[in-house]
Formats: structure tokens, C-alpha cells, sequence
């Protein structure tokens, strides 16, 4: 496993859920903010809105996935039973 | 092409550049980040062979997601309809399912570095050179049509001349790949599919809704020109080109299925080159197994919005029932997106694109680098240099590749409907290979002679195919075309190939371990369980039997 610890010089789920986390909170501060206009461009749906609140759920996932199975040890930390 | 002052222009504000440019920091972020991992040209070319199978899997279908899937396939959706789908669910899932499965093991088992190495090691030298060199060429062909439409997309967007557009994405590419080399090409492929997800799942569900729903949807293409059966997939007549349903089905299911699917699946290093990444064989084997469920979700977000394309957009719908209009399929997506979305996430839907440009431009780079440095550059010009120097030779190639792209970028302006034109350049390459490999892997008697002979052969007939159909002698409209030249070039290669292998003497057997079937070990062929493999969810078989179960279904409910 030796060669692990290299491609583990950073995550990349971290850094997948940092840029989605972005996008979220924007999008979900202009679906806020939005105007009926733009809401009825998108068949009256507030795209943005809950777009963006996806966005953050799904942010919310990956860090939760990173912080339970860490990088640094093997992907598989549970007991070899099979 | 598309004029400056263009009706697609999209109205994107500051708030929407924002989001474009946050993501080429963290594109141009993530190729700082991988340099550090590179040491050597191993870890340039095949990320050390250290990553996990969920990141290869969505980099595998990530590789093949680009712009051309993205806005040929909805082309192909907004012009065909339902059909569409056999590139999904004929075409792609079954090969994905095979070369995890069979494939794989003779790949990654025997250390090969590239699929033309495996060819050298099978076949010898002149199989090798013809498989490299023609490797090469196809990718920076098809770097040119990704770099063609993201040219597009920008010239669109921003009003900016096509090819300072070309010459700036040019750029971004080939400083994220040199610098962190594969790793860089694979982080950011695993990046660029949540993106194009989040771009292009908003812009269906709208959709959606716009035209009623599915029913509606239903009802909208039923009156529409074509009608009913592009909400059908079988048995695509006006896909294939056949007018008789049979031949029509024979020609999917073995012309593009078989041939054209598994020849580019199983056989083209873009795609294996990222299974090649992965950390050990139970990880490489998952690799295309993982991929093909997201892959059997693809066309939900990338035809359906082409279909809804043609039946909401005016322009679209003009162009369908004319035949001319200033727009074509091409701009399907495109257009959906100038209708449906509101600032903000019409930012987010032209990142998606952009990146799917740079997934797929990326992808056909860095494995042009490796074939290059590799197999032409260590094999035959320059060889017995110190590692280093093939790791400096890797970064020009990519330089090289790069600018050999933008001139290929003109060839692909030249066809309104990309995906045939694709089809035909991979009818060319990938159908005899596939036909040789296979012979290969599983008739130890075919000899090295045959190798090359029947890969030039093949390569011969499909584009003798591609000829008679140009000059109008063989007449089929739609993508037939290219499913019989594949068909052809399959059938021919194999015909040649047993020929020759007759006349000529094979390979001591001792040379053939780990390289075909019935000479390699069994527990060769298989992973040895290390940690991390452990768990039913991560044995191949049972994965791709899953996944199989799920194509047939999805194939019943939308057949």
C-alpha cells in the first residue's frame, strides 16, 4: 500500500463537494432573490431555488463521505470476514 | 458556422461569468495539485496506478462524456428520438460489462502500459506500429471536433472569434495535463461529470415540465415530423438507415452493438488507459462495471433534452419540418438552455458544456501523450533513455497534440451532424481492431503475421465502405453507413486474419501467457482479494450482472 499515500496528497471529493458547495450557496441566494421573470422562463419552476439546495445536500453527502472513510487508510476499513 | 450577432447567443450576466470562472480555478487548482504526485513517467502517464475504482469508473464514462456525446447525442435525440438510446444501452453498457469482465484481466494482468503495447506483446512489431500510429491519429482528430465545438460554444456565448476561443481553451487543456499529467486528466474528468450532472439534470426536469410531462412529451412527438416511433427505441429505422425493421434491428444489435460498441469500448486506450490507473485488478475489473450505471442514466439527461429540444424550440421545430432554418440538431442543447434557464444556472449549464469540451479534449490528449512517448517515441525513434527523459517527452507530446488539434478543428466544421462523422472515423480504427484483438486473445494459433495484415485489411474495407457511400453507390442514409463499413471491417479482418494465421507459423506458446485465454492461468485471469476488495458490492461479476439486469429492463420499458 505504499503507493497510496501519493495519490493521497489531496482528496478529491473534498475539493468536488468545496466547488458544488459554491455553486450552491450562489445559486440558492439568487433563487432567493429571484424575480418572477426569470421564474416563469423556467416553467414556473424557481430553478435556482432548488437547484442550488440540491447542490448543498449533495455537498453535504460527500464531506460526510470523506469524514467516515478517510483517504489515508485503505478505502475498505471494515474487517476482511469473506 | 454560427455568425456573431447569433440567435443562440445566450444572455449570460456577470453572476453566470462568475460561475464559468470559479471553475477553470479549480480545474487549473486540481492540475497544481496532481504535479505534486509526479515523480516519474509511470506516475505521469498512468497515475502510478494507485487510484480507487470509483474515481477511474466515473472517469472512464467522464472520458467519453464530452462535448461530442453531449451535443451529438442530443443532436442525434432532437433528429432520431428514442432510438438514440441504443448507444447507450446496445452500444455502450454491454461492452463496458464485457471488458471489466473478460477483457480486463489480460490488460491490467499482464503490465502492459497502453492497449498497443498488449498489441506489441501479442502480435509484434508491424501490428504494433500500425495500431500506434493509427491510435494517435484518431485522437488528435477527435481533439479537433472537441475542440470545434467548444469553439462553438464560446463564439455563441461570448461573441468571441471562433478561433481565439479554440486557441485559449487550447491552453487551458494542455496547462492542466502537463502539469499533473494523468491524475490531473482523471480528478478533473471525476469533477467535470458532477458538473455536467448539475448542468444538465436541472435543464431536463424543466424541460419536463415545460412540455406536461412525459405524457406530454409523448404527445408532442407523436405529432411532430417523424412521429410516434422516435418515442420508441426499437426498431430505429430512421437510426440505422434500413427501411425493413429487421435488418434495421440486425444492423443496431451487430453493427453498432457489436462491432462499432465493442470495438470502442474494449479496445480504445482512451477509455483503458483510465482502468490501467486503477490500484490493483479487482479495481481495474470494476472500473468499466462501475461506470456503465451512471453510463445507463447518460441518455435521461442528454437525448431526452434533445427531444424536447425539437418539439419547444420554434427555430428547432422549423428546421425539423423544413429541412433548413438558421439553427441545426447540433444546437439542440444549446437552445433549450438560451429558453428554459434564468441566470445562475444558465451559468452552471455553460460550465457543463465547457467542461464536457475539456473532459473529452483532455481525455484524447493524455492518452495521445502516452502512445506517443511510449510506443512510437521509446519503441522506435528514440530509445534507452533515462525515465525522465520519456516524462519531458510525455509534456511535448501533449504541446504537440495540442497544436495538431486545432488544425484537425477545420476538418470537423465541415459535417452538420458530428456524430457521423465520428462514427465513421471510429468504423475506421476501432471495428478491425476489436476483430483482431479478440481473435487474438482467444486463438492462440493466429500469428503475428495476421496480426498486421488483417488490422490493415480491415482498416481497408471500412474505409472502402466509407468511400462507396460518399460517392453514392451504396446508398444509406442515417448512421447505416458506418454500422455495415464496421460490419464489413470486422468480418474481413476475421476472414484474413485465419487465412493468414494458417500460412504462417505461430508463436511459441511460452511467449502467449497472460495473453490469451486458454494459455493464461486461472489465477491470472483473476484478482487475488486484497484489502479493500472485500464485500459482494465489489465483485466484478456480480456488479456487471447487476448492471446487465438493469440495461434489459430500461431496453423493455422504453423499447
Amino acid at each position: 500500500m505504499a503507493d497510496k499515500k501519493k495519490a493521497g496528497a489531496f482528496d478529491i471529493r473534498i475539493v468536488i463537494a468545496t466547488l458544488v458547495g459554491i455553486y450552491g450557496l450562489v445559486l440558492t441566494v439568487l433563487g432567493i432573490v429571484e424575480k418572477q421573470p426569470e421564474i416563469d422562463k423556467a416553467a414556473g419552476i424557481n430553478i435556482n431555488l432548488w437547484g442550488g439546495i440540491g447542490m448543498l445536500v449533495f455537498t453535504a453527502v460527500f464531506v460526510l463521505w470523506a469524514r467516515l472513510r478517510p483517504i489515508a487508510v485503505p478505502i475498505d476499513s471494515e474487517p476482511a470476514d469473506e | 458556422m454560427l455568425a456573431q450577432q447569433s440567435i443562440l447567443r445566450l444572455d449570460a450576466t456577470a453572476i453566470d461569468y462568475i460561475i464559468i470562472a470559479l471553475y477553470f480555478v479549480f480545474v487549473l487548482g486540481i492540475g497544481y495539485l496532481a504535479r505534486r504526485a509526479v515523480s516519474n513517467s509511470l506516475d505521469f502517464f498512468l497515475s502510478g496506478r494507485s487510484l480507487p475504482a470509483w474515481v477511474t469508473g466515473l472517469a472512464f464514462i467522464s472520458a467519453n462524456l464530452g462535448a461530442i456525446e453531449i451535443m451529438g447525442m442530443s443532436a442525434n435525440g432532437a433528429q432520431y428520438g428514442m432510438p438514440t438510446v441504443h448507444y447507450f444501452w446496445i452500444g455502450a453498457i454491454p461492452a463496458m460489462l464485457f471488458l471489466g469482465v473478460v477483457m480486463m484481466p489480460f490488460y491490467y494482468g499482464s503490465k502492459v502500459r497502453s492497449v498497443p503495447e498488449f498489441m506489441l506483446r501479442r502480435f509484434g512489431k508491424p501490428a504494433h506500429l500500425v495500431n500506434a500510429i493509427s491510435f494517435a491519429l484518431a485522437q488528435v482528430l477527435i481533439a479537433g471536433v472537441n475542440l470545434f465545438l467548444l469553439a462553438t460554444i464560446v463564439n455563441v456565448l461570448l461573441g468571441w472569434p471562433i478561433w481565439v476561443s479554440v486557441i485559449v481553451a487550447a491552453v487551458i487543456v494542455l496547462s492542466y495535463i502537463t502539469l499533473g499529467g494523468l491524475s490531473a486528466a482523471i480528478y478533473n474528468e471525476v469533477l467535470q461529470f458532477f458538473v455536467i450532472v448539475a448542468a444538465l439534470l436541472p435543464l431536463t426536469l424543466i424541460g419536463l415540465h415545460k412540455v406536461g410531462g412525459w405524457q406530454g412529451l409523448v404527445d408532442k412527438v407523436t405529432a411532430s415530423p417523424g412521429g410516434s416511433e422516435q418515442m420508441s427505441a426499437w426498431p430505429g429505422n430512421a437510426l440505422s438507415g434500413f427501411s425493413n425493421d429487421f435488418l434495421s434491428v440486425i444492423g443496431i444489435v451487430f453493427g453498432l452493438g457489436f462491432v462499432l460498441s465493442f470495438g470502442y469500448w474494449t479496445t480504445n486506450f482512451v477509455e483503458v488507459q483510465r482502468a490501467m490507473a486503477s490500484k490493483n485488478m479487482s479495481a481495474a475489473r470494476r472500473t468499466p462495471i462501475i461506470g456503465s450505471f451512471p453510463k445507463m442514466f447518460v441518455p435521461f439527461i442528454v437525448i431526452i433534452p434533445g427531444i424536447i429540444a425539437a418539439v419547444i424550440v420554434p427555430e428547432l421545430a422549423q428546421f425539423k419540418a423544413t429541412g433548413s432554418g438558421e439553427v441545426d440538431y447540433n444546437d439542440a442543447i444549446l437552445l433549450l438552455m438560451r429558453d428554459l434557464l434564468p441566470n445562475g444556472m444558465l451559468g452552471l449549464a455553460i460550465t457543463g458544456l465547457l467542461a464536457s469540451f475539456m473532459a473529452g479534449m483532455a481525455a484524447n490528449l493524455s492518452s495521445f501523450n502516452t502512445v506517443m512517448s511510449y510506443d512510437i517515441i521509446e519503441r522506435y525513434v528514440i530509445k534507452d533513455r533515462p525515465d525522465d527523459f520519456y516524462l519531458r517527452t510525455g509534456r511535448w507530446a501533449t504541446v504537440a497534440g495540442t497544436l495538431i488539434a486545432i488544425g484537425t478543428a477545420a476538418i470537423a466544421s465541415g459535417y452538420s451532424n458530428l456524430m457521423d462523422y465520428l462514427q465513421q472515423l471510429f468504423s475506421f480504427f476501432n471495428a478491425p481492431l476489436f476483430a483482431t484483438f479478440i481473435l487474438g486473445m482467444f486463438w492462440k494459433r493466429m500469428t503475428a503475421a495476421a496480426g498486421w495484415i488483417g488490422l490493415v485489411s480491415g482498416t481497408a474495407t471500412a474505409i472502402l465502405v466509407f468511400v462507396l457511400s460518399e460517392t453514392g453507390v451504396i446508398n444509406l442514409p442515417g448512421q447505416g453507413a458506418s454500422f455495415v463499413g464496421a460490419g464489413a471491417a470486422f468480418v474481413v479482418d476475421i476472414l484474413i486474419s485465419v487465412l493468414v494465421s494458417t500460412v504462417t507459423r505461430p508463436k511459441e506458446e511460452s511467449e502467449l501467457v497472460g495473453l490469451v485465454y486458454s494459455l493464461t492461468p486461472k489465477e491470472q485471469r483473476t484478482e487475488v482479494r486484497l484489502r479493500g476488495d472485500h464485500g459482494w458490492y465489489r465483485r466484478p461479476v456480480l456488479l456487471a450482472g447487476i448492471s446487465l439486469a438493469m440495461t434489459i429492463v430500461l431496453n423493455i420499458v422504453f423499447g
